[in-house]
């Protein structure tokens, strides 16, 4: 019998959520007023669970790195949320939206998790258009939907590109009243430096003032982390700059189960990188594919003669070009889920059909679609005889209403017009599906201990669908944290007042300090980011796209020496008695480099293809479905939960087994 | 390209700052300003300097985190972008830059170009939201209509990403466009009418309280918010507010 226990509900899936709610202690208000709960990090899972735990009653301690909760990452997600509302009448469910979610995830998710997940995504919607969020409408007046990667129906509700931005802000605003109520007290310009455990159960946090470089004491009844993903790890991404693992890192040295961090997502649809200099990379929407059509040239020639210049895309006939998604996938086309494109596009890549001088673009073309929009347009506006740049005009109007901002962004990185000649993308790691195990409650291992949004692992399996990391997260924050907490600090209406005076706060004080004073005081050569570029380039070489055994087992050895010379040369400027970037950084990059050899070890152990991790040795050998990847259900339908003994090549695998009751395992086919 | 920059050096709050010149060699004019940034302070770290503090984060132009004021502009002289989305291909081989933080009295520097903007947050908490519980029991999202007209013109105040830009750039320090953005958001939507009396005369009362100026129609903050967000909020919020002091 394996330590780990999801604590799933028993009964019929459908009811599972229903009857738990029943059944949970609830906390009497009286009582939530004497109760702390610390949430770090204010995203869309931290802002909503704080937003809500206030307005239950419970005195929230928030913590952010930024300068304000309105700027977490969440804020730069662009597509849409998903919501199984079924306006559009084509067929979608909460059982249509699970599936796809389980069956998108390639059979790694928890059934019963996921299956909340869709229950309660039609209440996003109506909470946050209740807040003020302008979604895009029709000109009735009703919401407007469009349709994501791996999915049949329109689900996918947006606010131009800017959803995220529209979600955080409406979190943002729900926070903003329970902190003028003074239910939230706000931490900004603050980072979580360890977890305290007293008696085994999480009891507050130690935390550094970003300004002053005081270490403070916080306690509390219980601590939540909704800290985001990891993709840092791979210093180029398309994470913020200051996204980081380390409150996920910390909890996992104190007791908290880390799982699957082999599940990353390689988000196909981004702007190619140009430079050594590069800090970070930029997403294109996945919107982008319902309307953009992915190809490269046929013939090598014609590679040959556009990276040299002699060519432009526009010069290639229908003919001439592969729209390889649509020749490989003909019932998903463009659409098929972010890791299949991500592949396809570096298959194309790897045999030198790349379009841009380092070999590693393809085109995303909106010609086709600017035509039909215009053709339409001409019909409504009973335009006859639309000349062909008269329709052009009239459908760039309608593609600009609908991307605008993307296109803008697009034109201001790359100095080309999107409207003229087609984008240039590709792929990114842009978001991860591992994170710290928790059971249905969101608990990690640890009593007391929560862990939400992409910081945990739960809900995605092995790869995430479009549109789908927006609802998660506000699922977790709004409408399941604030129930599963209740029942475990039911228990806690006694406790009184956590004091930070106690051993368990002293001593993790110490330690917090001792490691700064390390930073700011060890005069090594080279700068954090030094070390920073150089686990980025092992992982993406080694822990990308594709991974084999030989790479992976290279990959743990060079992360291992490198945190061996970390800690001899690394060099910060600076004191720790005041705003210190590079201090910060410097801790946050010590962490990722703990998680990159823990991430080798896990895609090692994993020696199946499944979603976003995708093994060299495992797949189809013939038949329809050659060349794609395979899945080994009969040796690998688990969940791995690392936990954590000193040395993170260590770490001892704890396998909760994956049980699909609700829906039958098959190959996943997008042809 | 190789450039002179003259960047404003302030050790904390309390301490005097001065502008002191930096050279940089070999940029890119497909990097970002930003990206030239990291050159210098990979350069100052490895000459054993204090690099130069300033805030950042998403670096694709929407959490707001950047500032700077660079050559006497908010973000610097290209048009509907913040810092990280300004490329150097703007710059010339040979230019010396400048480089300053937003100032405005409502905004003190805490180091370097980093300032606290913590005063978009006091005036948010005044009035910025529309009191609803999460309790997931709200109608449902498609029971009251709202034309598209409505919806779209409230999503264009709605893009503001706070970044204080109007304000650092507006010879008053005036934060009307800012707080005008948000009270348009609501006063546009079914959902904000309820508390609107309330919100406008909150936010607007806190905003004075801060120390921000007052708008007298010059227009800059409009050309210099990388969101575009229009004058248009300024005017409707001053109606709003003409509304509210009615009705009281």
């Amino acid at each position: 019998m394996s330590v780990l226990d999801s604590k799933v509900p028993k009964g019929p899936l459908k009811n599972k959520w229903t009857d738990y709610k029943n059944h949970i202690d609830l906390v009497n208000p009286a009582n939530k007023r004497n109760i702390d709960v610390i949430v770090v990090g204010t995203g869309l899972a931290g802002g909503s669970a704080c937003a809500t735990l206030a307005e239950l009653g419970y005195n929230v301690k928030a913590f952010a790195y930024q300068d304000s909760p309105r700027r977490a990452h969440s804020i730069a997600a662009q597509g849409g949320i998903n919501a199984a509302k079924n306006y559009q009448g084509d067929g979608d469910s909460t059982y249509r939206l699970f599936y796809d979610t389980v069956k998108g995830g390639d059979y790694r998710s928890r059934e019963a998790n996921v299956y909340r997940l869709a229950e309660v995504s039609a209440n996003i919607i109506d909470q946050c258009v209740a807040q003020g969020v302008p979604f895009a409408r029709d000109y009735g007046g009703l919401l407007d939907n469009r349709s994501f990667g791996g999915v049949l129906v329109s689900r996918t509700f947006y606010a131009k590109g800017q959803t995220g931005q529209q979600l955080l802000l409406g979190a943002y605003s729900a926070m903003n009243r329970q902190i003028a109520r003074g239910k939230i007290e706000m931490h900004n310009r603050h980072e979580m430096l360890d977890v305290v455990k007293v008696d085994g159960k999480a009891r507050g946090i130690i935390a550094r003032n970003l300004i002053t470089g005081e270490i403070e004491r916080h306690s509390a009844h219980a601590v939540v982390i909704a800290s985001g993903g990891y993709g840092n790890v791979f210093f180029l991404s398309t994470n913020a700059m200051g996204s980081n693992v380390s409150a996920g890192w910390k909890i996992h040295k104190k007791g908290a189960f880390f799982a699957n961090p082999c599940y990353t997502q390689i988000h196909p649809t981004c702007i190619p990188r140009s430079g050594d200099y590069q800090s970070k990379l930029t997403l294109m929407s996945e919107s982008l594919r319902n309307d953009g059509r992915i190809w490269v040239p046929k013939n090598m020639e014609d590679v040959m003669a556009i990276r040299e210049g002699r060519k432009k895309p526009t010069d290639l006939s229908e003919d001439e070009r592969d729209y390889y998604l649509e020749r490989r996938y003909p019932a998903f086309g463009n659409l098929v889920p972010r890791d299949v494109a991500s592949r396809a596009a570096k298959e194309r890549c790897d045999a030198g059909y790349g379009v841009n001088a380092t070999g590693e673009a393809v085109y995303l073309d909106f010609a086709s679609a600017i035509t039909r929009y215009g053709t339409e347009q001409a019909k409504i506006q009973n335009i006859k005889n639309a000349s062909e740049a008269k329709i052009y005009e009239l459908g760039q109007a309608i593609v600009e209403a609908k991307y605008g901002n993307l296109f803008q962004m697009y034109e201001k990185i790359v100095d080309e017009n999107p409207y003229k000649t087609p984008m240039m993308i590709y792929p990114a790691v842009h978001y991860t599906m591992g994170g710290v195990w928790v059971d249905y409650n969101l608990m990690t291992t640890v009593p007391g201990l929560y862990c939400i949004g992409e910081a945990n692992f739960s809900d995605h399996g092995a790869n995430r669908l479009g549109a789908s990391a927006l609802m998660q997260g506000l699922a977790d924050g709004y409408f399941v944290l604030p129930y599963t907490i209740g029942d475990y600090l039911s228990d806690d209406i006694r406790t009184g007042k956590i004091s930070t005076d106690s051993p368990e706060f002293i001593e993790a004080e110490k330690e917090a300090k001792e490691r700064l004073e390390f930073f700011v005081t060890n005069k090594g050569e080279h700068s954090v980011d030094y070390y920073h570029k150089k686990l980025g380039k092992i992982m993406w070489d080694k822990c990308g796209m594709s991974r084999n055994e030989k790479g992976l087992k290279e990959a743990m050895a060079e992360i291992k020496a490198l945190r061996e010379d970390f800690w001899k040369n690394v060099s910060v400027p600076g004191g720790m008695n005041e705003m210190n970037p590079e201090l910060e950084k410097a801790g946050r990059v010590a962490d990722f480099i703990e998680l990159g050899e823990l991430f080798a070890k896990d895609a090692l152990t994993r020696e199946e293809s499944c979603g976003g991790h995708f093994r060299e040795e495992s797949v189809e050998l013939d038949g329809e479905q050659k060349g794609e990847a395979k899945r080994n259900d009969k040796d690998f339908a688990f969940v791995s939960a690392w936990e954590y003994k000193g040395e993170p090549a260590d770490a001892v695998l704890h396998k909760e087994e994956l049980e699909f009751n609700d829906i039958e395992l098959k190959q996943r086919s997008y042809k | 390209m190789n450039l002179t920059l003259k960047i404003w050096r302030q050790k904390d709050s309390k301490t005097k700052g001065q502008m002191v010149d930096y050279k940089v060699t070999d940029i890119s004019e497909h990097m970002s300003f930003l990206e030239m940034m990291d050159v210098l302070n990979e350069q100052l770290i490895n000459a054993g300097e204090e690099p130069v503090a300033f805030d950042h984060d998403c670096r694709e132009g929407i959490c707001g985190m950047c500032s700077m004021y660079i050559n006497g502009e908010a973000h610097g002289p290209d048009r509907g972008v913040t810092t990280c989305q300004l490329h150097m291909r703007m710059f010339k081989d040979g230019d010396t830059i400048t480089i300053e933080p937003f100032r405005a009295k409502a905004f003190p520097v805490i180091k370097d170009l980093v300032v606290d903007r913590s005063s978009f947050d006091r005036i948010q908490h005044a009035g910025g939201y529309i009191s609803v519980n999460t309790s997931g029991n709200t109608q449902d999202a498609n029971a009251t209509p709202i034309s598209k007209h409505d919806a779209d013109e409230a999503m264009d105040a709605a893009t503001c990403i706070g970044c204080g830009a109007c304000v650092a750039t507006c010879k008053n320090s005036s934060a009307m466009l800012f707080v005008g953005a948000k009270v348009s958001q609501y006063a546009l939507l079914p959902q904000g009418q309820v508390e609107a009396t309330d919100r406008v005369k909150n936010m607007v009362a806190q905003m004075d309280l801060e120390g921000f100026g007052n708008c007298s129609n010059t227009g800059a903050c409009e050309i210099e918010c990388p969101k575009g967000i229009s004058l248009e909020n300024i005017a409707r919020m001053n109606r709003e507010l003409l509304k509210a002091t009615f009705k009281s």
